[in-house]
């Protein structure tokens, strides 16, 4: 079968098995990219740390970039740019359209029957799982990796105080003007902070 | 609420909606680390705060939808979001501004660099050091506010907590988020019909 549309039935199979986005999805990934041989361990090792590194969902950061140098690995005659666009549109978009397509139809069918009681009373029990949810997710991130990657006490230190600064500019409306900061600023401001504390 | 009104009282009064949409979540992507979760306060602000296309009470519930789902976390929010204002052409506005900016920046580490330099790259490592905790920060904001619009209050504290209490405890089958979806569908319907049969009598 041609490597192409091994890409496309490997992300079809990952956009539709993929639970709870993120890391979560990431074994699944590492099975399917690494299993057949498209990539090394360590090159998947290096791509995890790139998404880390760049904005957006790793699940399309993975998708691109193994799209973009599989066919290459596995033949040569692919490994030109041109390919390896077309490679990683097609696993790009196959690992989106299988979830969008979910989404679409169910946000449509509960739109339909929004005056339900029925969906009234599901989403009044999903409401509060929500809240946990995304506070979980804040839970398991409070972690090694991301406040003290080289065991340093000093740098947990810092990185706690920037974590709770960061809190502090997101949720409280500034003195000056009775505004909450942009999110956005907010990232830019602790890129700028870890840059001028551990860059230099 | 009537549904169709609601749907309408939601779009966006702006000449190009579709087109605002794409550039608001193009924003959103560029700028979300850490996955999807890391999205919710920027859409938040972006959504709900600054452009009113939807309630806050509203985004929950398509939080909920995005997350019962499987797929990318961020790119089911999207079209979610994307769908609930514009419909069909709102939600490949809205997938496509999330998608691309990782697409385009991969591409180019992909064609031009190896993983291995931006690895090793001492600015770029310093910079995330300090975005990494703020992203955090940035998680445990929507927490509040959406605990708040969500009216939970000391009778139904417990649901949230033990949540997020079992899931990061890595318990495996019991720390599957999928479960406490079910779960929460499933008592939401019960208290339904509970709530219904004590309106009959």
């Amino acid at each position: 079968m041609n490597i192409f549309w091994q890409l496309i039935r490997a992300y079809i199979k990952i956009g539709l098995f993929g639970f709870g986005g993120g890391y979560a999805m990431l074994s699944l990934v590492e099975n399917e990219v690494v299993g057949p041989g498209w990539i090394s361990e360590q090159m998947f090792t290096d791509i995890v740390a790139v998404s880390q590194m760049t904005p957006g969902p790793i699940g399309i950061n993975s998708a691109t970039y193994i799209g973009f140098v599989a066919p290459g690995s596995v033949d040569p005659a692919y490994a030109t740019i041109w390919w390896g666009l077309l490679g990683s549109c097609l696993a790009t978009l196959a690992v989106v359209l299988p979830s969008f397509f979910l989404v679409l139809y169910s946000s449509h069918f509960i739109r339909r029957h929004h005056e339900s009681g029925v969906i009234k009373g599901i989403f009044s029990g999903l409401r509060p799982v929500v809240v946990g949810l995304i506070a979980s997710a804040a839970i398991l991130l409070m972690n090694a990796p991301n406040f003290n990657p080289n065991g340093i006490t000093w740098q947990l230190v810092t990185n706690i105080i920037i974590c709770v600064a960061a809190f502090c500019l997101v949720y409280f409306p500034m003195p000056w003007n009775h505004k909450k900061l942009h999110p956005i600023i907010v990232i830019v401001i602790a890129g700028l902070a870890g840059y001028l504390i551990y860059g230099l | 609420m009537d549904s169709t009104e609601n749907i309408s009282a939601v779009r966006p009064p702006e000449k190009h909606p579709c087109l605002r949409l794409f550039l608001s979540f193009l924003k959103i992507g560029a700028f979300t680390f850490g996955g999807g979760w890391a999205m919710i306060s920027i859409i938040e602000r972006e959504i709900v705060d600054k452009h009113h296309w939807i309630e806050r009470e509203d985004f929950l519930d398509l939080l909920a939808i995005a997350q019962s789902l499987p797929g990318i976390l961020a790119v089911n929010i999207a079209t979610s979001v994307g769908d609930r204002i514009r419909g069909f052409k709102g939600c490949v506005s809205a997938a496509l501004g999330t998608i691309i900016p990782s697409f385009v920046i991969i591409l180019l580490i992909a064609i031009f660099l190896t993983p291995d330099t931006i690895k090793h790259n001492h600015v770029i490592s310093s910079i995330f050091m300090g975005i990494r905790p703020a992203v955090v920060a940035l998680i445990v904001a929507p927490v509040i506010t959406s605990a708040r619009s969500a009216k939970i209050g000391w009778k139904t504290c417990w649901i949230p907590v033990g949540v997020a209490t079992l899931i990061s405890l890595k318990l495996g089958f019991l720390s599957n988020p999928v479960l406490y979806i079910v779960l929460g569908a499933v008592g939401g319907y019960l208290h339904f019909l509970y709530s219904r049969r004590k309106l009959c009598k």
